[in-house]
């Protein structure tokens, strides 16, 4: 299996992971170790970007692991770019997850804010991972505006419902030319297995994992589950057929006429 | 339109009627309902008939909870600025009747306060003042505000209800939510309470939450004071204004809180109308949840640490510890404590509720803002 290639780098695991929602900084460390995750999100908001000793950093310093800030908490394009560039200057990476929920209930990714602050921020040489819904033709749009990945939801964040945006993610990733990484709402390891079955690059998964009562062995189940998911799809599902195949009574006139 | 219009649509005898009317089966419906309850189902969850039902609710409660906010728990610290007030109260400590020491802090008292809280991990500071605008008006809630810049990285405030564009003005200088509790829905009762003083306009202070909105703070908190009037009734009108201002401003973020009347220093001392118990108090908690999946539910040092201890995984997101209700209390709290506007009940120091919140398992969260972000 290959890795997914990302801006200008490679992750050999193709389970991404989020910081929020743990029992303590310790849980989460040992939990995203376990996961063997290369690419974590955090949200600015939560880290002191000052402090060298911040608590959340400490526990990611990990070689292993990238950190993917994330803007989460603003609500337009201008608020994105500001936080984007602060992310840029004190953790000294180009990645940015890009997210803007005006809505703080469902925490609901804005379209139109989005596509105008990954205009601008792909111009500025950011590597732009943007949150969206999953819709193809604001994926298209996004791709040419040079993001790269588009990360739609299958269901709303921290819903842990599955695949609820199948038929959507199913366009989005047959039209797509940069990774879908499928974030927001897979809930259990089964989840994120049809997933990658389906093609996605990716997967994105926090509170399945952080919420669960055991986060490190559900940590390792995800882990399997995209292992197994991104195995089947490259060695391509047999056919789905809901009854064994019958002799062929339509057109077996064709041999008959002897 | 505001709420004011929208709560004149309801007959309040009647909303108290259908509420004790509950029947096991409507409470049954409502509980199969989560997450999605409607406002008549709401009445049925804080019943009399619920009661025998608050062990279910409770495990829902917590399990929503937790999915949806994780195993944290918010911190903050209330920061008493003033204790001037123009309004006669009832059951206020710091009631314009009520003979106690007055004090306002200066500039160089409101950054020794800030410096004595930030040796602990605190970020997020909520300013208190009594209702003084002559003391503690617009500009000096925006100094202040500019003074806690430096020293944490959220400020909400809870002072008296100011106009539309006075808020943004403040929102302008940092300011990231409002705090602000209608006491009473009760219309006709309101004024039993609140004697004299600019807080007697029950319809300003109700469209309070509406100019929030229009201004569009981050987090607008709502509440009653529960020990005024029968705690169902109330909880049914607190429930009705989340569900009005959350779909119309639906920008921001909402807040509840549950406050229950506390004993204070003074003449004219108060004592709670309607006795709710803790067990009152957890219905109601785990009622607010399973209504709304995403509403912040926030429990004070009211409460005693036994109960605080108890209920902080079974609904609750936010807490205070440590805090004192005197303005000069954190930097000197020996020689400010007849100031205070009330006596706390978990008087535990901070580090104590920390281990408190760390031993059932959730992580307590100082920081989930960054003043720097969210400039304007």
């Amino acid at each position: 299996m290959n890795g997914v290639k990302i801006g200008d780098k490679i992750f050999s695991s193709r389970l991404f992971t989020g910081t929020g929602k743990f029992s303590s900084s310790a849980v989460m460390q040992a939990a995203i170790e376990a996961s063997e995750s290369e690419l974590v999100t955090v949200a600015l908001k939560r880290i002191d970007i000052g402090n060298a000793e911040d608590d959340i950093l400490q526990h990611l310093n990990h070689k292993r692991v990238n950190l993917l800030p994330n803007t989460s908490g603003v609500r337009t394009a201008k608020e994105a770019i500001f936080a984007a560039e602060l992310a840029r200057e004190a953790l000294e990476t180009n990645f940015v997850k890009l997210e803007i929920h005006p809505d703080p209930r469902y925490l609901m990714p804005d379209a139109v804010e989005t596509l105008k602050a990954a205009e601008e921020l792909t111009k500025r040489g950011f590597i732009v991972m943007p949150y969206i819904h999953a819709d193809p033709v604001l994926c298209k749009q996004l791709e040419e505006c040079g993001v790269a990945c588009v990360m739609p939801l299958a269901a709303p964040i921290g819903s842990n419902k599955g695949l609820v945006t199948i038929d959507f993610l199913k366009i989005i990733i047959e039209q797509s030319r940069v990774p879908v990484i499928i974030d927001a709402g897979l809930g259990a390891p089964s989840h994120a297995a049809a997933a990658m079955e389906l093609g996605a690059d990716a997967v994105l998964v926090n509170t399945a994992i952080a919420a669960s009562s055991n986060p490190v062995a559900m940590a390792i189940a995800f882990k399997l589950a995209v292992e197994a998911g991104r195995m089947a799809y490259e060695a391509q599902l047999a056919p789905i057929s809901s009854k064994a195949s019958a002799s062929s009574p339509l057109t077996s006139f064709l041999s008959n006429n002897k | 339109m505001t709420f004011f219009d929208e709560i004149a649509k309801f007959d309040r005898a009647e909303v108290t009627r259908k509420i004790y009317a509950t029947t096991d089966k409507q409470v049954e419906q409502a509980l199969a309902a989560v997450p999605n309850v409607s406002l008549e189902q709401f009445m049925a969850l804080v019943s009399p008939a619920a009661d025998k039902y608050l062990e279910q609710m409770a495990q829902i409660s917590h399990d929503i909870t937790r999915r949806r906010f994780g195993n944290t728990m918010q911190m903050y610290a209330p920061l008493y600025l003033s204790n001037f007030c123009t309004n006669k109260c009832t059951y206020c400590g710091f009631s314009a009747g009520n003979k106690i020491k007055r004090a306002i802090l200066s500039d160089a008292e409101i950054i020794a306060e800030a410096e004595a809280l930030t040796k602990y991990p605190f970020k997020h500071i909520l300013l208190v003042t009594g209702e003084s605008p002559r003391k503690a008006g617009v500009e000096y809630l925006a100094n202040s505000i500019e003074i806690m810049n430096n020293h944490f990285e959220q400020v909400s405030l809870e002072v008296q209800p100011l106009e539309r564009d006075e808020y943004s003005l403040l929102m302008d200088k940092g300011l990231h939510s409002v705090y602000i509790y209608q006491e009473t829905y009760d219309k006709e009762r309101y004024p039993l309470y609140h004697i004299s003083g600019k807080k007697k306009d029950y319809k300003f202070r109700l469209e309070t939450p509406d100019r929030l909105g229009e201004a569009g703070l981050y987090k607008i908190g709502i509440a009653n004071l529960i020990g005024l009037e029968e705690w169902r009734t109330e909880a049914f009108f607190t429930a009705l204004h989340l569900q009005y201002l959350s779909s119309k401003y639906w920008r921001s973020k909402y807040s509840i809180a549950f406050p229950r009347l506390r004993p204070f220093t003074g003449d004219d001392s108060f004592a709670a109308n309607y006795e709710t118990s803790e067990r009152n108090l957890l219905q109601l908690i785990t009622a607010y949840r399973l209504f709304s999946e995403d509403v912040e539910l926030s429990l004070s040092t009211r409460e005693s640490p036994y109960f605080r201890d108890n209920v902080m995984r079974l609904g609750v997101t936010t807490m205070s510890a440590g805090s004192k209700t005197a303005p000069g209390g954190y930097s000197n709290y020996e020689e400010n404590k007849e100031l205070e506007q009330f006596a706390v009940n978990d008087d535990r120091e901070i580090y104590a509720v920390e281990q408190a919140i760390k031993d059932a398992d959730l992580e307590p969260v100082w920081k989930d803002w960054d003043r720097s972000l969210f400039k304007r």
